[in-house]
């Protein structure tokens, strides 16, 4: 063939690329997961490993559904249907029905992501949509959670949950040893602070996680609970506690950090941080459920269209002034 | 090891021809030149159909301030002027298409020595000038207008710019290594325009260790000093490049001389030296010919109007699994339409690639990771930049910095969600400027 016959591909330059993609970023995530999965499956039994695999299942084939119904290209092997599903499943109690799992998938997928245009366009974290979704239909299903390395199944009040309905006497045997390593009740990858913390560091050495985020969310929820601590010890319980017990460490390094619900900038992100924490600080002391870090998240999800338009103003200002 | 600031990336280097030396690429029967080859106004052709011109001869005169000279880059015969070349940035262009008589004979009073220490600044400048030389590094700025900026602006630091910090590119590393006497003394010109105290240095990427040797062995004594670089993508850019080694910021719209640096890349120099010690006017170049799509990957010093077809069959032509053709290197090239481009005085090189992987791979929604912003050697936030242009709100671009993204290309590299961001930056700097109009 001669130089002149040749098909010739105009495209824009760079002609290289990184290799970096979000099926890479998603598995990895995945990944980054497997710890408190496995701690999931040592504590609360084989049945954590059911749960996981109907929501991971359940929100793929929701994705292809949708994909389908929308006439869009396939999604649903990005692997962020697969992260979804691994999150929802360590956000539900291991005693879980699996047809309210299947419940959980069908909102995490449809109403909080796919409704809103998919993967990127998504305001709020779907995975704790699913989970307040789930909590406000089947409250009693949803604080159902399981006594570690019971034979049956059997149901606990989380110590948080403990906290809020029987005072500080009530959670004063429970070691912090327990709580670090998750030997306690609760969702099912929530308790172990070990294997979450285990997950962040690849993700972290990936270069996936912004510190920023974890670090003011997990600072400020410290700083909060500490505060009233040294107020009144008899009353209320110390910070490590907090820090160590509910969704704090799974929400802060796993749900706040995700990139398309949390802010782009330095800035807007501390400020993120600081929101869920405070939030979180203020209705485990204050309100009417034991654990807030769901909703706090939510919340501040719904101001970061607004701190992102802040710190681009602040940009564009800056840029003027120059 | 010193680097700029913000930013950078670090893609596969690929300097497959390091190790190769220059070869000389015998003159086609056939040049086709250019008249656009520089920013600014195309030159005027000066010369007629079937006019007899020889080696060096002004063709086409420079038409304004920022304009170019061109020259005849071979003797013979001019067969015709072209009123529309597809040129290697993409556009159309004039250009004077020169028949060859094989002689190769220079016009009178070129290409001989010439005792050029005793010429007047006015004189070297009128020289270079004449000779037609512009940036080789890419941007094709006329050399003597850079030279010579207004009087108020006091330049202090002058920096040869040896980064080529393109993957695949070893255009300037072959120069450096081949011809470092040449290069020093066209800097000894180049910095002889400004004061005496002003203080130069030659900025060479850790990756080209035996330049950065021999160009510090050469310079050993003299007033010239050799500041090895961190291998960092877009490291040869003027405004990263200024950074690195003044530590001095360009703000938007500054050009360097606003912050008392001036650039120069190696190739430039090497035609500054030509044109004042030799008399001879910017005809060839040396350019890399690489990619995996070539049986032999080359760099070349080749006539200026030779044709990427004359160069695919010098260097045993092509495979059959080609589809791109890139005129500069990977990062900030050209995809050409066909191969029927000739080389201009900006060409560094001729990438004969195959990309269909990433031809396939679709734009994804943005995932605000946020690696945009964190590469970006600017500053800028390519993601909003981005979101903007597709929803066609150009005007709201400029607030953002777009006039201060040099189209780098290091936010797509990285983007994860594949998407386009240099492609929408470029199309929203097009449509602000029509809308100007």
């Amino acid at each position: 063939m001669t130089t002149q016959t040749r098909q010739l591909t105009v495209s824009h330059a760079p002609f290289v690329r990184s290799g970096d993609s979000i099926e890479k970023v998603m598995y990895t995530v995945a990944l980054a997961l497997l710890p408190a999965i496995a701690a999931a499956i040592y504590y609360f039994g084989l049945r954590s490993l059911w749960v996981t695999l109907t929501s991971v299942i359940s929100c793929i084939v929701f994705e292809f559904l949708i994909n389908k119904i929308r006439k869009k290209d396939l999604t649903c092997f990005d692997g962020s249907a697969i992260v979804t599903g691994l999150l929802l499943s360590l956000n539900v109690p291991a005693g879980l029905p699996f047809w309210m799992v299947i419940f959980g998938s069908f909102a995490a997928i449809v109403i909080a992501k796919e409704l809103f245009g998919g993967l990127g366009y998504n305001i709020f974290n779907p995975v704790l949509v699913a989970r307040v979704f789930l909590l406000i239909s089947f409250p009693a299903e949803m604080t159902a959670w399981v006594v570690p390395h019971s034979v049956d199944m059997v149901t606990a009040a989380s110590p948080l949950g403990l906290l809020k309905t029987e005072g500080l006497s009530a959670i004063a045997n429970i070691s912090y040893w327990k709580l670090f390593m998750g030997e306690i009740g609760g969702s099912m990858g929530e308790t172990s602070a070990l294997a979450i913390l285990i997950g962040a560091l690849l993700l972290y050495a990936k270069g996936y996680i912004k510190l920023k985020i974890p670090l003011t969310f997990i600072a400020t929820t410290f700083l909060f609970t500490g505060l009233f601590y040294l107020i009144d010890p008899s009353k209320y319980a110390s910070p490590v506690f907090h820090l160590l017990s509910g969704g704090l460490m799974l929400g802060a390094f796993f749900m706040a950090t995700d990139w398309v619900t949390s802010p782009m900038l330095a800035r807007g992100q501390i400020i993120f941080g600081f929101g869920c924490g405070l939030l979180t600080g203020i209705i485990r002391l204050f309100g009417g459920y034991p654990e807030g870090v769901a909703f706090s998240i939510l919340i501040m999800n719904a101001l970061v269209p607004l701190l992102d338009k802040w710190d681009l103003n602040s940009i564009a200002k800056g840029r003027r002034a120059h | 090891m010193r680097t700029f600031k913000k930013g950078g990336i670090h893609p596969p280097e690929n300097k497959i021809t390091a190790d190769i030396g220059i070869e000389i690429l015998p003159t086609p029967d056939i040049v086709t030149i250019l008249l656009s080859q520089h920013l600014g106004k195309p030159a005027k052709p000066v010369v007629k159909k079937k006019q007899k011109v020889k080696k060096g001869q002004l063709i086409a005169e420079a038409d304004g301030f920022i304009s170019a000279h061109i020259h005849a880059t071979t003797s013979g015969m001019v067969k015709s002027i072209d009123e529309r070349v597809s040129s290697p940035a993409g556009q159309f262009s004039q250009a004077v298409v020169i028949e060859s008589d094989g002689q190769e004979e220079w016009a009178d009073g070129l290409n001989i020595d010439i005792d050029y220490e005793s010429l007047s600044r006015e004189e070297k400048l009128r020289k270079i000038q004449d000779a037609g030389i512009v940036g080789m590094g890419g941007a094709g700025f006329p050399a003597h207008v850079k030279l010579n900026p207004p009087p108020e602006k006091k330049v202090d630091t002058f920096i040869l710019n040896g980064a080529e910090c393109e993957p695949f590119l070893t255009t300037d590393h072959r120069l450096m290594l081949e011809k470092p006497e040449e290069i020093l003394k066209g800097l000894d010109i180049a910095a002889s325009f400004f004061d005496k105290d002003i203080k130069v240095y030659i900025g060479i990427e850790a990756n080209k260790a035996d330049a950065i040797k021999i160009m510090e062995e050469r310079t050993q004594g003299t007033r010239f000093e050799v500041v090895p670089l961190k291998a960092k993508f877009p490291q040869g850019c003027e405004k990263q490049l200024i950074n690195t080694v003044t530590g001095r910021v360009l703000a938007e719209g500054q050009l360097p001389f606003d912050v008392g640096c001036l650039v120069h890349n190696v190739a430039t120099i090497y035609a500054i030296y030509e044109a004042v010690a030799k008399n001879k006017p910017l005809i060839e170049r040396v350019f890399t010919v690489s990619g995996m799509e070539i049986n032999s990957r080359k760099n070349l010093r080749a006539t200026l109007g030779t044709k990427i077809t004359d160069i695919v069959d010098y260097c045993g032509g092509v495979t059959d699994e080609i589809n791109q053709v890139i005129v500069g290197g990977p990062m900030m090239g050209k995809a050409q339409f066909t191969f029927d481009v000739p080389i201009t005085k900006t060409t560094s090189g001729i990438l004969f690639i195959n990309n269909r992987g990433l031809e396939r791979s679709r734009e994804r929604a943005c995932i605000r990771c946020g690696k945009c912003v964190e590469v970006c050697p600017q500053g800028l936030q390519p993601w909003i930049m981005t979101d903007l242009a597709r929803l066609n709100q150009f005007e709201l671009l400029p607030a953002y910095g777009l006039n201060d993204c040099m189209e780098c290309g290091s936010c797509t590299f990285v983007c994860p969600a594949n998407r386009d961001i240099v492609h929408w930056i470029k199309y929203a700097k097009v449509m602000n400027t029509r809308q100007k109009r």
